[in-house]
This record gives structure tokens, C-alpha cells and sequence, in this order.
């Protein structure tokens, strides 16, 4: 049974992401004692998030320099929330945030960092964790001699911790940082143009075939990019692609002109974890599929009765020409 | 106007991304099977840092690039025979593992060890580049710790741009969650930049480019370290994905049966 710090960072609105609370969820089912660090700008919202946990502390570093996120500051909160409790396993959310600082902060500490766990559990009394290697090809798990051991696990691993009860006491520590980097804004796709969802139930990964000769010998780029919004705005979905099409759009081709390599998914991209996933004009070899491994109920639209998606690798394959589906579904999808 | 930088580009190299890969036993840990056979291509996110430091250096006289890999050499020079032919560096290579079972801690400190060693590197003006993720390990772990050993506080990942003022202010956008960038403005070098796809397109050929790397790149892989790796994580297992679906190919059904069926599956 080992020490176990559980680091957390709030949002802009001083609430934790449902991936904190599900990193909470981790620690506690380890059935040790643990403490509970907060960074952010405010935290107080948070605290009723985390009410009933079960945590010995819940120690906080608050204010304007920790509102955003930024190696520079980051790094140091996190070390000093580590050096007020000097636990032998930090718990945190794989976010963008921490996966950018706590590495960092490991090697200040003297430690080790791993990323993008799937799994942490107690085997023989020894802290054992899971993640993929080769990008989602191979599933590893292991053990470190090295302490302190930070471990970023994936979202959807556990339930999100529940509040019960009353919000915690709270330890707030100081810390004074001079960043020579100064967070000067998001730059996030206005409006129907963002098409990255990550809680959308349905995930619509575009390939290539969009772009290339229909059974007319021409290409249909308006046509395409039309259908594929409107489902989008249909069914609120995430939209994903293969790499050949953001790569197309890199290399100064017309097509999509919607997409970019943050909608890129497979080896290369991400790995969304949607419920629901369709692919479209996509022919789902290792590359693209390696993508949906954590995509439950996978379809896929394909011309060819033989392409990977066929192979084991969707539950359901319509051999159709996408344009032709894609235009009824969002006729009968526009009805409800 | 802005000062030249000193770029340094780590970069790895991992199996060509059409190839199966299988995990075996070996006496370190898991490893590939037939690892040494299979095609290798430059690790695509540090291939990407490579292109941006190319591009930056271009953009700023004086500046200089140098790739630091560390990889099997017979590996490397395979990977570096087209790599040389696109952009311009100089090569510090260590002959060591290029798996992604190997233990980031310990070929952190080697790369970190490497650029140490490199003669004239201006730590003041030192751009540390490499990939935010990979390949093989995909943690985003290593380049940080390079970082942290060479003292960098400034350190950026998921980064897709990258601009210089006139004043020396790197503007750097890293991408965040939900498909959105985070916007910072750095004081200058030295900093560390973990590429994820950037904008650039791959360079094409340029004879040019490849001959004056040919004259580094051959005496600079014969140079080459060796490192050991070994120990730091104890695996207990290393399988492949096992789930294969019976997938249900729809053959004969109408553009309206099939929509009506994805239709109700969606809503569902």
C-alpha cells in the first residue's frame, strides 16, 4: 500500500473535467489512502465535486498565475503540491494539461512519468498499470521499481467520482513563479465550423474517397463537404479523418476545406474514445483502424465489399456508394 | 532583428506504419518480432519537428539544426538515406534501441548526455525540438525529461505553429483538448517544442540537400555511441488487440434500406 496523491487541475470555471473525477475514481478503487491536489485558478467549485471522497487533505494552489496552463507554472505547482504530501504514486487525468507538465515535474522529483493508462490496479500488493504501445497496437502492462511514479490515465477507464456529503476542508499553499511565458488566448473554430466533439456519441470518420472521381469521373468536393456537415449538424457528431485527406489538404489541394490534422485519427492522430463511430469512403486499413480502438460500435460505408473495415475490424459494412447513403441519412435524420 | 537559433531536433525512429507488428519475449522485455527487418521510416512527429526546424532555420540566417537520434545504426543510416535528401542538419547519432518498449528515463539522459556533448551549441539560443508523441512508446515523456535535464523551464507540446517576432517573442500554438489551439507568447530561447503536425508539407528531394549531408552524415553515424538500455520497467505482459468482430457485410441492400438502418442505430 503506497502514499498516493491524486493531482488535479480545475477549468476555467473553477469545475473539474469529467476525466479529473474519473482519475479520482482510479485512487479510490486502489483501497489506499490518498490526498487530493487542486490547481487552477479557482478551485472552490471544485470542492463540492470532490465531497465525500474520502481523502486525508485536499490541498490546493490557487490564483491568477494557475488559471491557465503553462509548463512553467504547472510544473512547479505540482511539485509543490508533491513535496507538501511526498507520496510514492501521483494519480492524474491524461489531459492536455498535465500531459504536457507533470512529465516534468516527475524528473524534478526524481521520478518517473507514464502516460495514457488503460488500466491501474493493485496485483500482490504492487501498483501495476496497462497502456498501448505502437500506438494502440500493442497492450502492455508493467511495474516500476521507481518512485515517486506518476501515472496519467486515459478518460473513460472508471466512472466519475459522485459527490456525497459536504465539500472538504481545504489547505491552501502559496507559491510565487515568474513565467516567462505569457498565455495570450484560445484559438478555438467558430461555431458550426468546430467539428472536434469528444463527448459526442457518435463519432463520422471522413476518408479519402470523398475527394476522389465519382462513377461520373468527376469529383463532387461541394457535394461531399455538404453532406458531411450536414450530418454533422444533424446528429452533433465529432467529425474525424484518415490521414491521406488532411494530408491532402497540407499539400494545397482543394478538398475539404474543413478539416485539418486536429480531425486527423489512426496512427498518426488521435484516438478517440466515441461510443459510436461511422466511417465513411474510409478503407480501414491498420492505419486508420488502429484509431477506433476504443470506438464500441463501429459501421462502416464502403464500395468495396473487401476493405478492412470487412475484415474484422467494424460490426456492420454497407456496400454502398456513401454520397447516395449520406444524402437519405440526413434527409431521415433533418425529420425528427 | 532576430538573433539565429540553435536547433536541436530529437528524433527516434519507428516501423513503417504499414507494417504488422507483433510483441515477442526477449531478454530485456518485449520486443518486435523480426524488430531488425522490418522497413523503419523517421519517427512521423519528429519528422515533422525536423521539417519546422528546417523551415525556421531557413527563415532566420545563421541559425543551424542538428538531429540527435538514437536508434540502431544499421536502422538509422537506412532512415537518414532519405531524410538527408530533404532537409539540412547535422547528425549526432547514438547506437542504441529505437523500441518503444525501452525505458524513457534512460535514453532521455542519453540524448540529453548527447547534446551536451555537441561543440558549439549556444544553450542561450537553443530551440530543443522533437515530436509530442510517437510512434512506438507515444507518451510525450521523453523530451520533456530532456528538457527538465537541460535546464529548459519554457517547454510547449501538441505544437502546430510556430512564429518569430521581430522582437525575438515566440509565438507558439499548442493544440488542447476539444480540437482547440492555446496561444502563448515565450520571452525567446531557450525553449522546448514538441511538434504534433504542424502545417508543413514533407519537403520534396533536393540532390543539393543530400550531398551536403552525405559529407557529415556517414563519419557522424561511424561515431555513434553506444547505449545500453535495459531494466526500469518490469513488463508482466505484452499481447496484441485480440478482438476481431464478425463484421456483417451489407451486400444487396437499397440506398433507403441502408439508411433507414444507420438512421435508427444513430438515433438509437
Amino acid at each position: 500500500m503506497e502514499p498516493i496523491l491524486v493531482l488535479l487541475h480545475t477549468e476555467g470555471d473553477g469545475a473539474l473535467h469529467k476525466a479529473s473525477l474519473e482519475a479520482l475514481s482510479v485512487a479510490r478503487a486502489l483501497g489506499c489512502a490518498f490526498d487530493v491536489g487542486l490547481v487552477g485558478g479557482n478551485v472552490n467549485p471544485a470542492l463540492a465535486q470532490i465531497a465525500g471522497c474520502g481523502a486525508r487533505r485536499v490541498l490546493a494552489l490557487d490564483g491568477a498565475d494557475f488559471a491557465v496552463s503553462r509548463y512553467s507554472t504547472d510544473c512547479p505547482a505540482a511539485v509543490a503540491l508533491f513535496q507538501e504530501t511526498l507520496p510514492a504514486v501521483v494519480i492524474a487525468p491524461c489531459t492536455a494539461r498535465w500531459q504536457r507538465s507533470l512529465p516534468g515535474a516527475a524528473a524534478r522529483m526524481g521520478g518517473a512519468a507514464d502516460t495514457h493508462l488503460t488500466g491501474v490496479a493493485l496485483v500482490d500488493g504492487e501498483v501495476e498499470v496497462s497502456r498501448w504501445f505502437y500506438r494502440q497496437r500493442i497492450e502492455a502492462t508493467f511495474r516500476r521499481e521507481q518512485r515517486p511514479w506518476f501515472l496519467l490515465v486515459e478518460g473513460g477507464i472508471r466512472a466519475p467520482y459522485s459527490a456525497q456529503g459536504y465539500a472538504p476542508a481545504i489547505e491552501r499553499l502559496t507559491l510565487s513563479v515568474k513565467p516567462r511565458t505569457e498565455v495570450t488566448g484560445m484559438i478555438a473554430p467558430q461555431g458550426s465550423t468546430q467539428t472536434i466533439r469528444p463527448e459526442a456519441e457518435l463519432l463520422l470518420v471522413a476518408g479519402a474517397g470523398w475527394t476522389k472521381k465519382q462513377k461520373d469521373g468527376a469529383i463532387h468536393i461541394e457535394q461531399a463537404g455538404k453532406l458531411i456537415l450536414d450530418l454533422l449538424a444533424n446528429t452533433n457528431a465529432s467529425l474525424g479523418s484518415s490521414k491521406s485527406l488532411v494530408d491532402l489538404s497540407g499539400e494545397g489541394h482543394a478538398v475539404l476545406p474543413f478539416l485539418s490534422h486536429l480531425n486527423q485519427v489512426g496512427q498518426t492522430g488521435s484516438t478517440p474514445r466515441h461510443p459510436k463511430g461511422l466511417a465513411t469512403c474510409c478503407h480501414g486499413e491498420e492505419p486508420h483502424a488502429v484509431g477506433w480502438r476504443f470506438v464500441q460500435d463501429r459501421r462502416a460505408v464502403n464500395l468495396d465489399a473487401n476493405c478492412g473495415w470487412a475484415r474484422g475490424k467494424a460490426d456492420v459494412v454497407y456496400v454502398a456508394d456513401a454520397f447516395a447513403v449520406m444524402e437519405r441519412l440526413n434527409a431521415l435524420l433533418a425529420k425528427r | 532583428m532576430t538573433q539565429p537559433f540553435h536547433i536541436v531536433v530529437c528524433a527516434g525512429v519507428a516501423p513503417d506504419p504499414l507494417q504488422t507488428l507483433e510483441p515477442v519475449s526477449g531478454p530485456q522485455g518485449p520486443a518486435l518480432k523480426n524488430e531488425m527487418m522490418l522497413p523503419a521510416v523517421l519517427d512521423p512527429w519528429a519528422a515533422h519537428a525536423l521539417y519546422e526546424a528546417d523551415h525556421l532555420a531557413k527563415a532566420i540566417p545563421g541559425s543551424k539544426v542538428w538531429l540527435v537520434s538514437m536508434s540502431p545504426k544499421p536502422k538509422l543510416q537506412q532512415v537518414l538515406m532519405t531524410m538527408a535528401q530533404k532537409v539540412g542538419f547535422e547528425l549526432v547519432a547514438l547506437d542504441g534501441p529505437a523500441s518503444g518498449f525501452a525505458d524513457y528515463l534512460q535514453v532521455a539522459h542519453a540524448l540529453a548526455e548527447a547534446i551536451e556533448g555537441i561543440a558549439g551549441l549556444q544553450r542561450d539560443r537553443l530551440l530543443l525540438f522533437g515530436g509530442w508523441e510517437s510512434a512506438g512508446r507515444a507518451a510525450g515523456t521523453t523530451l520533456a525529461l530532456v528538457g527538465e535535464r537541460l535546464g529548459i523551464t519554457e517547454q510547449f507540446q501538441a505544437v502546430d505553429v510556430l512564429r518569430v517576432g521581430d522582437d525575438g517573442l515566440l509565438e507558439i500554438h499548442e493544440r488542447t483538448d476539444g480540437g482547440k489551439h492555446q496561444v502563448s507568447l515565450c520571452g525567446g530561447p531557450p525553449a522546448l517544442l514538441g511538434w504534433a503536425t504542424g502545417n508543413l508539407p514533407e519537403p520534396p528531394n533536393s540532390p543539393q540537400t543530400g550531398m551536403v549531408n552525405m559529407r557529415t552524415l556517414m563519419p557522424a553515424l561511424q561515431k555513434a555511441r553506444p547505449v545500453g538500455v535495459s531494466g526500469g520497467l518490469q513488463f508482466t505482459g505484452a499481447t496484441l488487440p485480440k478482438q476481431q468482430r464478425a463484421t456483417r457485410v451489407v451486400k444487396d441492400a437499397s440506398v433507403d434500406e441502408i439508411a433507414a438502418e444507420l438512421a435508427a442505430w444513430i438515433r438509437g
